[in-house]
């Protein structure tokens, strides 16, 4: 399988199999369009009469010579040789957990996916044994993996944020005893952070996610608070002080782009100005009645500006003042190995969700459908027939992302929007999907551009 | 190569065979949250 296509000026063919990604002139780009697997070492004469006269046949010869080279290479029209190792998928330990640490939130953002913080079960902070309780869970269901993460999610995390410290006292207390390496995550809106919380967020917190949409306006049209006014003001200093305390540790700024500003690239470039480097702005999912929800007829809107910002970002690189857009980060040589590829998130398998009464879901995007509840850590109950559904579920299981281009890199997309817009775990969501495969693209491009 | 700029080394296949150790990140790809892309992971064995 290939994919090609054209994009500011480059022309891209992708070998889907091998993974290799080559830059390719306008003679091969359209000589491509003629092939089809198996090559024979002679260009095929159809191909030869419909571009002679605009191309020399010694070039057309040459050129094909260059891909039939590749093709012999096992880098063009490569073989799928990896439905094997999707029959191998079964049930692994389980190394992430989700912890909604708090069912409460001091925002009210409107498109808010857990109905503003409380995932429609009633506003509930964790205990402290309850959190511990899934730590003694993870410690023992993640078997023989060594790195183990726990992301602490909400609502807003930081309501409960003596449960958070407790948690991590208790999680660290056991590193050694177990052989484990935590791994740290927090997300947060920002409005409570202060100099205490800073501090241990940098010290403990492997990454940080801080919320905010981007220029004032846009942030605060759908980041409100309870009574309405906006939080853009009280947040921006806070993440400033943070980023700056934090060194050269992982952290990003995320934002939400919905139908309000489909001029978005402003929101990231915003966000830069402010003085962060690690940005990330991704669309807003959100059932289609929604007012603020994406629909397909905002396709050829986004795509522009997903191409607007990469040419900006290539100029900026070139410029030396490039920063990272998590969208379009891609790494062609040292990516996860296919294995990662093919199984994706790892929702319900090796990734749990825990619930503020202990209750364990298959990720935090299914909290709160009964139907897809999966045990307790109270119990220390799983339900591993539900585990195996998942552990099975990889772009092999789908049929539309086997005969997808992008599979590798997107991994099959997100279950649970599969199963909320397409109505099932296996059926990808078609507006996921176009803009995965544009950011992609674009992706690749830039690559190709910074490698001038 | 005259026509044809090759930008990586395409181990996609040979990842295959000593991949799968499982000591990576998880990666949702919800906008939601963490929102990896797959691809733009590290290896922990690399
Ligand atoms: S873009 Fe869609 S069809 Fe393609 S791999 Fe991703 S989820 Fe599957
Ligand atoms: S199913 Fe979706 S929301 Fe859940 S972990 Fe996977 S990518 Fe993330």
């Amino acid at each position: 399988m290939i994919h090609t296509y054209e994009l500011n000026g480059y022309h891209i063919l992708l070998d889907v199999n091998s993974g290799a990604v080559h830059l390719v002139d306008k003679l091969c780009f359209e000589l491509l369009s003629f092939l089809t697997p198996p090559l024979s070492e002679r260009c095929p004469d159809a191909a030869l009469a419909a571009l002679d006269g605009r191309y020399s046949k010694a070039d057309i010869a040459a050129c094909y010579g260059e891909l039939y080279r590749l093709y012999t290479d096992g880098l063009l029209f490569s073989e799928d040789s990896y439905a094997q190792f999707a029959d191998q998928m079964v049930s692994s330990p389980v190394k992430a957990l989700c912890l909604h640490i708090a069912h409460d939130c001091n925002l009210r953002c409107s498109y808010c996916f857990a109905s503003t913080g409380d995932f429609g079960a009633g506003r509930k902070l964790m205990p402290v044994e309850t959190g511990k309780k899934a730590i003694d869970f993870l410690l023992k269901r993640s078997y023989g993996r060594r790195n183990l993460e726990v992301d602490f999610f909400g609502g807003e995390p930081l309501m409960n944020f003596d449960a958070v410290k407790e948690v991590v006292a208790y999680a660290r207390s056991k590193e050694a005893e177990y052989g484990k390496n935590f791994r740290f995550t927090i997300t947060t809106n920002g409005l409570l952070l202060n100099d205490d919380s800073i501090d241990f967020i940098n010290r403990e917190m492997s990454n940080v996610v801080l919320s905010i949409d981007g220029r004032q306006e846009v942030n605060d049209r759908v980041r409100a608070r309870v009574d309405g006014s906006g939080s853009y003001d009280a947040i921006v200093p806070k993440y400033r002080r943070l980023v700056e305390a934090r060194g050269d540790r992982d952290y990003y700024v995320r934002g939400t782009f919905t139908k309000y500003n489909l001029d978005f690239s402003k929101d990231v470039f915003h966000l830069n100005e402010l003085g962060f480097d690690q940005i990330s702005v991704e669309p807003v999912v959100a059932p289609e009645t929604a007012p603020y929800a994406l629909t397909e007829d905002d396709l050829p809107a986004i795509f522009a500006e997903y191409e607007k910002l990469s040419r900006e970002l290539i100029a900026r690189e070139k410029a030396g003042r490039g920063f990272n857009f998590f969208h379009f980060m891609l790494d062609l040589d040292q990516g996860p190995c296919a294995i990662k590829r093919l199984r994706g998130c790892g929702c319900g398998n090796e990734y749990v969700a825990v619930t503020p009464d202990g209750d364990i879901y298959p990720c935090h995007q299914f909290v709160g459908m009964e139907d897809w509840k999966m045990g307790s850590v109270l119990t220390d109950t799983l339900d591993l027939e539900k585990k195996d559904l998942f552990a099975r579920t990889n772009i092999y299981s789908k049929p539309e992302c086997q005969a997808c281009w992008a599979k590798f890199y997107c991994s099959g997309g997100c279950s649970a929007n599969s199963l909320q817009y397409a109505g099932s775990i296996t059926k990808p969501h078609r507006l996921s999907c176009e803009l995965e495969k544009k950011r992609l693209e674009c992706a690749i491009m830039i690559k190709a551009a910074l490698s001038e | 190569m005259k026509h044809i700029k090759t930008l990586n080394k395409a181990n996609l296949k040979e990842s295959a065979a000593k991949g799968g150790c499982g000591e990576c990140q998880a990666s949702c790809q919800s906008a939601c949250k963490t929102s990896c892309t797959v691809a733009n992971q590290k290896c922990e064995k690399k």
